[in-house]
């Protein structure tokens, strides 16, 4: 019942699939990214307190929201392949890695710069920054993980448990942070009912976050593929598919 | 000669026990770099003991987490490289058991020590008295839930080579909600407030780790002694 699956997972079946989806993944993203680009940059009104310099979340929010959607798919496919031995869900999780660690270091990086005219200072202990960082540090344990073993094979099985140790801390982690200090704003995307953005300010975050997905999708598509090959490196189907 | 669980878990306890007593300088030695740790910030600071009431709960709680680190390495790797750690594995007793027994008796010989010895700590930061009940409980709970993430570290690190530092980049940040809630603790139990809150999330903390991580940690044994 389950051999279709089997197939799909099939390493010369996904770098085919991976290499076929990446222009559909990167052009929509320039679209989406597009969009967002000139519909938050240009056409939302500035906010009547912050001013333009708000218009830096259509770049840090889709980031923080990439970093945490990195981190779980990554231990989502460690956990795959970890219960049902399905081998290409590691090189799934390798090629998420450093992706969903660019996603936390872009929202660190374009948080900071935010908090300098509006905090008046780069770095506030404020709980979702730090949380942020915690997340890189999640992330960094993950990745040096993996390639500190010798035996691929065994790097990829530790850090697949580790991802999921790290994913059931990670709220821990947010809440315990957010108790310990408050100084952020509160959410105002993600909340339950009618968002408190007017929706010219709205929708080009939105779009951003779907550009930023597909964004993610064609990255991971063209790392899928280095990972698959350097993996499958001994295997026939490898040769020819470079050769032909 | 097959023995029952419970005499199983038993063994291994009095096996880990005898062998950390025979060596009583691995024992002090995380002690001493907990209370070398904690006289350094007086040191790097200027002494007001004001300035260090407020600091003390924070100082403590790195200390405790940094020397609680130091000792994590030696949970399964001596085991690990004489071959025991594989006997036992293929004993036909559940590695689950044994690894809680090991994780136990670790806990027994570093983390309780360290909450028996940290009322010296307390005294010479200038943490009141009436404190040291609810900053000893909240360290033993801390100690606790730390020797179980420490577990599943030490378990994920033990075949590789140089794994201390990757050991503590793994645990840390694992580790942060218990700095949060344990300095709170302490932090409320010396302004005389009410600890209860931290102290609850505390035990919720080691029980949510008491109960998932020995399965973590076998599953992690399982991979790197495969």
């Amino acid at each position: 019942m389950w051999t279709w699956f089997y197939k799909l997972a099939s390493p010369p079946h996904v770098y085919a699939a991976a290499g076929a989806l990446t222009p559909w993944f990167a052009v929509s993203a320039a679209a989406a990214i597009g969009y967002g680009l000139v519909g938050g940059l240009v056409f939302a009104p500035p906010d009547y307190q912050q001013g333009d310099a708000f218009r830096i979340i259509y770049v840090h929010v889709p980031s923080a929201w990439m970093s945490l959607f990195g981190y779980t798919s990554m231990a989502v496919a460690g956990a795959i392949a970890l219960i049902w031995r399905i081998k290409i869900g590691h090189a799934v999780a390798a090629a998420t890695a450093p992706i969903g660690a660019s996603f936390t270091v872009l929202a660190l990086v374009t948080g900071s710069l935010w908090g300098r005219p509006m905090w008046g200072t780069y770095w506030a202990w404020d709980p979702r920054l730090t949380s942020e960082l915690i997340l890189l540090f999640l992330y960094a344990g993950v990745m040096s993980l993996r390639s500190a073993f010798e035996d691929p094979a065994r790097g990829d099985r530790a850090a697949a448990l580790l991802g999921i140790v790290g994913l059931v801390n990670v709220p821990i982690i947010h809440y315990s942070v957010v108790w310990w200090n408050s100084l952020h704003q509160a959410a105002t995307v993600a909340k339950f009912g009618k968002p408190d953005m007017v929706g010219s300010m709205l929708w080009p975050l939105l779009s951003m976050f779907l550009g930023f997905m597909l964004f993610h999708g064609a990255v991971l598509c063209m790392r899928l593929q280095g990972e698959v090959l350097n993996r499958e490196r001994q295997a026939k189907w490898v040769r020819e598919a470079i050769t032909a | 000669m097959t023995v029952g669980a419970v005499r199983a878990f038993n063994l291994v306890l009095q096996r880990e026990l005898c062998l950390s007593f025979r060596r009583p300088d691995q024992l002090l030695q995380p002690l001493v770099f907990f209370l070398i740790v904690t006289t350094l910030f007086p040191l790097g600071l200027n002494l007001q003991l004001s300035l260090l009431r407020d600091m003390a709960p924070g100082v403590l709680w790195v200390a405790a987490l940094l020397s609680s680190l130091l000792s994590l390495d030696s949970l399964f790797k001596s085991d690990a490289d004489d071959g025991t750690l594989e006997q036992l594995a293929l004993c036909g007793q559940e590695l689950t058991l044994i690894v809680v027994a090991k994780t136990l008796a670790h806990w027994l010989v570093t983390g309780a020590a360290l909450v028996l010895v940290s009322p010296l700590v307390g005294i010479a930061l200038g943490i009141p008295a009436g404190a040291f009940v609810i900053m000893m409980s909240s360290l033993a709970l801390g100690t606790l839930t730390l020797s179980w993430l420490g577990a599943i570290g030490a378990g994920l690190t033990v075949g590789l080579r140089r794994g201390n530092v990757l050991l503590s980049l793994i645990v840390l940040p694992l580790a942060m909600p218990l700095l949060v809630f344990g300095a709170a603790a302490t932090d409320r139990a010396i302004t005389a407030t009410s600890a209860a809150g931290p102290l609850y999330f505390l035990a919720a903390l080691c029980v949510l780790t008491c109960t998932l991580a020995p399965f973590a940690a076998t599953a992690a044994l399982r991979i790197t002694l495969e």
